[in-house]
């Protein structure tokens, strides 16, 4: 089975069928809505670009929101000033996050360790604060950027005049809200798969891994380790920049809060939770994430009466207390927790619980041994 | 490095079953949009989507909005003791919950982040089917969740938003707001803050920085700049920044003796009782006291500033000390429930709740555009701010608006907000068209 799912072709398929099967199979979860679904996608693609970087080379980003907000802005203007057509909207979003993430890593990539984390949350702190206060024309600050009548859609308005209220954005004429929206951010996140595997399957995605390991010992191997780095961080910073630009392609608005440190923080926690290094594991831990804020967050006290009905009444006014603290505005002491027993127990994420289950059914449960040597080499990954 | 013809062989074989895949899906959800209009119900129920800040700085106010919504779906349905339905002046509520059909209702955290905000509506609106979406404690949420409204056609009935922008520069034909605007503050606390701290002052401003905090700014400075003061200084403060001392410091050394804080919720608590904490009340400036005044004033921010409040001059939406028969019914029967009476947020919260309902009813229908003409010019009374218009023109609602002061000598943890005046209507009432915007077709919608 897993010789199979290493073929490429195999593979791709099995994502692609997974993927686009979503709506189908997150029924009965509760998760299928357009809007959770694209963001399952669109997530999916940051995390997995955040671990080209930090899972291939080791360096932890801290500011990664950064050039998501970037993408975010670059395609927001984009559908104001030229067209509501999402292609080149997404073209502007990954042009201009990976100039901001070359700049960003030319000076960042200069330290490691904690210092290039400290660095990139500077400067990750620093775009926020920018488009919070400092470039509100551009930006629009807190309220966000958002589409208005007034826009001069250059392209657009060669072809149409304006409709009476604001136009929707779209793929040569397919509305991307909705299930067509996904169904987009699902295919673009099928290409990122693919091309990420490629990256992690190439000399390039090895010597990156080289570089983890040991950064000196791949200096005197007479590599120069710099200019690797520094296309990792661009590539990763531009699967960013596509993400934050998908996000203003299925709902065209951009806020300065998606660049703030919470959120760059949440992409770490998404890469950990699946498994740091391995291909899906970092989209896994995404969708977990997203379905924690969207789901949990909504169950209220009459829902947790309404499942709880079947105890008798002291019981289930005990049952809907203590589970309330969980859900609701509570949903982030779930997901604490969750994090907390994931890392102590599953330092490799999910992904490891995966492959120790897989070995646990596949060997008969006969291998404790074999697991632990499992884990101890799961940093190498 | 892979073999070409491998690869397109089976880019074919994938195409074909993704295909298939992006078909299969299609088939099931064609059912969602056999409707007339997005989230059309269809069974015995109705559901509106209360979506409020259940985290961050406002979230004391999404607390009392939720508890005000919750109560409201109650009166709606015929349970507890009707509340302000007996005293609106529209008699079209039953209790029998919306054009017969009973009210259920979702819930969402904004988390005062427009993002957030508008994907907690969206799941409202596409999963749970919600038909009308209300709360809020913060206008750039406001304004973000208005948009994403009237995109897809869902009405917005606009919880606590203070800015001018919101029925302004961003009215949305499908968003309303009951609540009072800065410019209203600046009209009806101008002539007060004249009488009491005379026509000779420089004020310095510290203000919230976002949406809201910008419009409150700008209507206070151009109220109190008519009446002759003078400006010394406007500082922008980062929303929920918890220290504001480094803001403060500066402040007396500008030359100011008036100190505006367009602060909120849990800000404002800081903000103010740092400047207590500083000695900013005990000092003489150019001669005067040094006086601080908190444009928008709520009891739930009273409360959180404690002492510090006694003496603050603001304005307020409804208090709930009002001796009139609506406001008296609804601190009833929200003390009944709860044990302790309502904030402004809830009332307005609670009022929207209601008049959405009472539209559908005059109305006899659901359909969207046709709730929004039951609304659009609508004139009440009996909700507690006397005699209120929902102008047509922008959405807004007029009604008077209340000048407070701290309360010197409380009688209870609540007593916390005297009335100093009660502003009439017409003093505040402008003209629409100054703050520009437009309000968009009331087009129908699908899902």
């Amino acid at each position: 089975m897993t010789k199979l799912l290493d073929r490429e072709p195999v593979a791709l398929l099995v994502f692609s069928a997974v993927i686009l099967l979503m709506p189908l199979w997150l029924t009965p979860l509760g998760a299928n809505y357009p809007d959770l679904l694209q963001k399952f996608a669109i997530y999916g693609i940051f995390a997995m670009g955040f671990n080209i970087l930090f899972g291939l080379t080791g360096y932890l980003s801290f500011g990664h929101a950064a050039f998501l907000g970037v993408g975010s802005y670059a395609a927001v203007w984009s559908f104001k000033l030229f067209t509501m057509n999402v292609i080149p909207a997404i073209a502007f979003g990954v042009l201009f996050s990976g100039i901001f993430a070359f700049l960003i890593g030319y000076v960042s990539l200069r330290r490691s360790g904690i210092y290039f984390s400290i660095l990139t949350l500077a400067f990750a702190q620093m775009c926020y604060n920018l488009a919070y206060s400092v470039l509100t024309p551009i930006t629009n600050g807190e309220t966000g950027l958002q589409l208005t009548l007034q826009d001069p859609r250059i392209i657009d308005r060669m072809f149409a005049p304006a409709g009476a209220g604001l136009p929707s954005t779209n793929f040569f004429g397919i509305l991307m809200s909705g299930y067509s929206g996904f169904y987009f951010c699902a295919v673009v996140l099928i290409i990122c798969f693919f091309i990420s595997r490629r990256i992690f399957k190439s000399p390039f995605g090895l010597t990156l891994l080289g570089i983890k390991s040991n950064q000196n010992r791949m200096g005197y191997t007479g590599y120069n380790t710099r200019p690797y780095t520094q296309t990792a961080f661009v590539i990763s910073g531009m699967f960013a920049g596509l993400a934050g630009s998908l996000l203003a392609v299925t709902d065209p608005l951009a806020g300065a809060e998606r660049m703030q440190w919470t959120a760059s923080g949440e992409v770490v926690l998404m890469t950990i939770l699946g498994g740091v290094g391995t291909l899906i594991g970092p989209m896994l831990g995404a969708w977990l994430i997203k379905y924690f804020e969207n789901i949990f967050s909504a169950f209220n006290e009459a829902t947790l009466e309404q499942t709880f009905s079947f105890l008798p009444e002291p019981l289930a006014h005990a049952a809907v207390a203590i589970s309330g603290l969980f859900v609701g505005e509570g949903w982030h002491l779930t997901l604490g927790v969750l994090f907390m027993l994931i890392v102590i127990f599953l330092p490799g994420g999910i992904m490891e619980g995966w492959r120790r289950l897989a070995r646990w059914i596949g060997g008969g449960g006969g291998g404790k041994a074999k697991s632990e040597s499992a884990a101890v080499a799961q940093p190498a990954e | 490095m892979s073999k070409i013809a491998l690869t397109r062989r089976n880019l074919l074989k994938a195409g074909a079953a993704s295909g298939v895949a992006l078909a299969a899906p299609m088939s099931f959800v064609r059912g969602a949009y056999a409707e007339e209009f997005c989230n059309m119900p269809t069974g015995s129920t109705v559901t509106l989507g209360f979506n409020v800040p259940q985290s961050g700085p406002y979230a004391d106010e999404g607390a009392d909005e939720l508890r005000a919504y919750q109560l409201a779906v109650k009166h709606l349905n015929g349970e507890g003791d009707g509340g302000m339905l007996n005293t609106f002046s529209s008699k079209a509520l039953k209790g029998n919950g919306i054009l017969g059909k009973k009210v259920e209702y979702v819930t969402g955290d904004t988390q005062t982040k427009s993002d957030a905000a508008r994907a907690s509506a969206k799941r409202m609106i596409e999963k749970d089917g919600a038909i009308m979406i209300t709360g809020g404690s913060s206008s750039g949420v406001a304004v973000a969740v208005q948009g994403l409204c009237q995109e897809n056609g869902i009405i917005f009935m606009a919880g606590l938003t203070h800015s001018n922008d919101t029925t302004g520069k961003d009215k949305k034909r499908f968003g309303f707001r009951h609540f009072f605007n800065a410019y209203m503050s600046g009209q009806a606390l101008g002539p007060i803050l004249a009488d009491e701290l005379g026509k000779d002052r420089t004020a310095y401003h510290l203000t919230a920085d976002y949406n809201w905090g910008w419009t409150q700014e700008e209507s206070i400075k151009n109220a109190t700049e008519n009446l002759g003061w003078k400006t010394a200084s406007a500082v922008r403060t980062p929303l929920g920044a918890g220290d504001f001392s480094q803001y403060l410091t500066p402040v007396l050394n500008s030359g100011a003796d008036v100190l505006i804080l367009n602060h909120y919720g849990k800000d404002m608590v800081n903000s103010l009782t740092q400047a207590v904490q500083f000695g900013m009340r005990e000092k003489q400036v150019n001669g005067k006291n040094f006086e601080i005044v908190v444009p928008l004033f709520s009891r739930l921010m009273a409360q959180g500033a404690g002492e510090n409040i006694k003496g603050i001059l603001g304005t307020t939406n409804w208090n709930w000390s009002l001796q009139d028969d609506a406001s008296q019914a609804f601190v009833k029967s929200f003390g009944q429930e709860y044990g302790f009476p309502p904030s402004q947020a809830a009332q307005t919260c609670y009022v929207q709740a209601l008049l959405y309902a009472d539209a559908c009813e005059r109305a006899g229908a659901f359909t969207p555009p046709q709730v929004i003409e039951a609304l659009e010019g609508f004139e009440f009374d009996g909700m507690g701010n006397g005699p209120t218009l929902y102008r047509a023109a922008d959405h807004q609602c007029f009604k008077e608006v209340l000048v407070v002061r701290g309360n010197e000598n409380p009688s209870s943890q609540f007593d916390l907000l005297d009335v100093v005046k009660i502003v009439p209507r017409d003093q505040v009432t402008y003209d629409p068209s100054i703050f520009g915007g437009e309000l968009g077709p009331s087009d129908v919608k699908k899902c």
